[in-house]
């Protein structure tokens, strides 16, 4: 298997705390790979590293390598507002900018330097479309996107993310302030995404880990306990310690 | 089951809704002696000076025979100086806000200029005369001028805004600067494009109060020096210059029962500039709320 993202023997630092410990993992090209595990666990943790998002948090260290496409997202060769353009985020709560849906979708492109009005309306379109939302909202791009149901910012927040091109999406428990019916429609929509997108998300809902993901990931403490083909983690996994968790028995 | 509320019960919670309706008293009379102060101000003020709200007082330079008296070299004194005053503190004090809330490390330093500026927001403004008088009347050699008043009184309303630009600006939500630097935004783009807009209606309030703050405030320049004798316009930078709480009390001040009574139109002047500062802050806030 050729993985996209390759994670060497990572250490994370919060201070004293070692919230990542040694993990090493291979990331798929063009699939899903889901991180399950308990609250705390490192699961959100090593999401963030690859986009650099905990770079933010004070105090924060980091040993081992990250590389996407064979280059160290760590060393000082790459612009981490370059990686974050490549590698997308969709966080746990929606969180669209206090504009038009218009403007929080073309506020990626426009950060990176599109002006051209033309370009920009081509963007907004196929991002919207990507994301299933064209169809809903077409006919009033210029509402305020607070004005959206919270699934359809979700998908929204999906829409400003793929609007600057990644390759990467990350979702961080991106369906879990929503209801099921949203909940489902966002599923169904990574099953559009990930032939185009590889796409990493963390989550707390194991049937939904099972549901869409190709390959999923069990942490615990800050290790990386087994990560499987998901069938196969599922229905039978090699560490007893997964089949705990997966079983129902802690966490 | 027919006990399950006793007697005693219902003594308990009758007792209780007596307290919460004696409290509600008690509120309503803390609120009103706020409320009833400034109606017996506004009415005493009205009483004595309406008869001087004529032409002739916005119309007037300032006279020693009260009948001809009016405050227009003091009206458009204040009205400079808000002019000059709003834009440059504005840009100061919101850059200070955005540099301690945004860019500076949250370290001992920062600690210790934070905490001076919220003890320079409470400092008594004559203190700022004082300073005003030495930095820019002195050592700047600006004179008893419409630019040294403005940059004392700016000195004065700084530290205000820039407590409430933080404020403004710590109200913003972390997922939405998250969301900005996670399509690869840097600082500076978060700052300007995702956090400033969501604080701006906070900014401008915090901006607007404080200068209505200023308009009224005498001390610091009855310090440097505003003149309450002057006939003409300031022209220049350079001008002498008066404004309206020092005409106010400069015709207080004097012993004839006609100058008070102007006085106290004067005062009518400046409460309903400060009412209409305050108002269009209200607008300005619905107007950008109106966007989120």
């Amino acid at each position: 298997m050729e993985a996209l993202i390759e994670i060497n023997e990572l250490n994370l630092y919060y201070g004293e705390v070692r919230a990542l410990r040694n993990v090493t993992l291979g990331i798929p090209e063009r699939s899903i790979t889901a991180f399950i595990g308990p609250s705390g666990c490192g699961k959100s943790t090593l999401l963030r590293t690859l986009n650099r998002m905990n770079d933010m948090i004070p105090g924060t260290r980091i040993d081992g390598s990250i590389k996407i496409a064979g280059t160290d997202i760590y060393s000082n060769q790459v612009d981490v507002e370059t990686l974050r353009k490549r590698v997308g985020m969709v966080f746990q709560q929606p969180n669209p900018f206090p504009k038009s849906i218009y403007d929080n979708v073309a506020y990626g492109p426009r950060l990176h330097g599109i002006r051209d009005r033309k370009k920009l309306d081509e963007i907004v379109e196929a991002s919207l479309r990507s994301a299933v939302l064209w169809n809903e909202v077409q006919h009033h791009l210029k509402r305020s996107a607070f004005g959206l149901s919270g699934g359809q910012q979700q998908r929204l927040c999906i829409a400003r993310a793929l609007a600057v091109e990644p390759d990467i999406l990350l979702m961080d428990e991106a369906t879990s302030a929503l209801d099921p019916i949203s909940t489902l429609k966002i599923e169904e929509l990574t099953q559009e995404l990930k032939d185009r997108y590889t796409i990493v998300m963390v989550t707390h809902n194991m049937q939904q880990a099972a549901r869409v993901s190709q390959r999923t990931a069990f942490f615990l403490n800050g290790e990386l306990i087994e990560c499987a083909e998901t069938q196969k983690l599922f229905a039978n996994p090699s560490n007893p310690r997964t089949e705990d968790y997966i079983s129902g028995r802690f966490g | 089951m027919n006990q399950w509320t006793t007697a005693d019960d219902h003594k308990r919670v009758l007792m209780r809704r007596r307290i919460d309706f004696m409290l509600r008293l008690l509120f309503l009379l803390c609120t009103s002696i706020g409320i009833v102060a400034l109606a017996v101000l506004i009415v005493s003020i009205v009483v004595d000076g309406f008869r001087y709200i004529r032409p002739e007082l916005f119309l007037n330079y300032p006279s020693r025979r009260a009948a001809q008296a009016g405050m227009k070299s003091a009206i458009v004194g204040s009205i400079y100086m808000l002019l000059m005053m709003a834009p440059i503190s504005f840009v100061f004090g919101v850059g200070a806000a955005i540099y301690l809330e945004e860019y500076a490390k949250k370290n001992r330093a920062t600690r210790f200029i934070q905490l001076n500026i919220s003890t320079l927001a409470g400092v008594p403004s004559i203190v700022y005369g004082i300073l005003g008088l030495t930095i820019f009347v002195r050592f700047f050699a600006l004179e008893r001028s419409l630019i040294s008043g403005t940059l004392t009184m700016t000195l004065l309303v700084l530290p205000v805004i820039i407590v409430s630009a933080q404020e403004a600006i710590k109200a913003v939500p972390k997922i939405r600067r998250d969301a900005s630097f996670a399509l690869g935004a840097d600082k500076w783009q978060t700052v300007s494009r995702a956090v400033l807009p969501s604080a701006m209606p906070g900014i401008l309030t915090g901006v607007i109060l404080a200068m209505s703050r200023a308009i009224g405030e005498t001390a610091p320049l009855v310090m440097i020096g505003a003149l309450t004798y002057i006939s003409f316009l300031p022209s220049s930078l350079k001008d002498s210059f008066s404004v309206m709480p020092i005409q106010i009390f400069n015709w207080i001040s004097r012993p004839q029962e006609e100058f008070h009574s102007l006085a106290a139109a004067g005062i009518m002047v400046l409460l309903a500039l400060l009412l209409l500062m305050n108002f269009s802050a209200i607008l300005l806030r619905n107007k950008f709320q109106k966007h989120i």
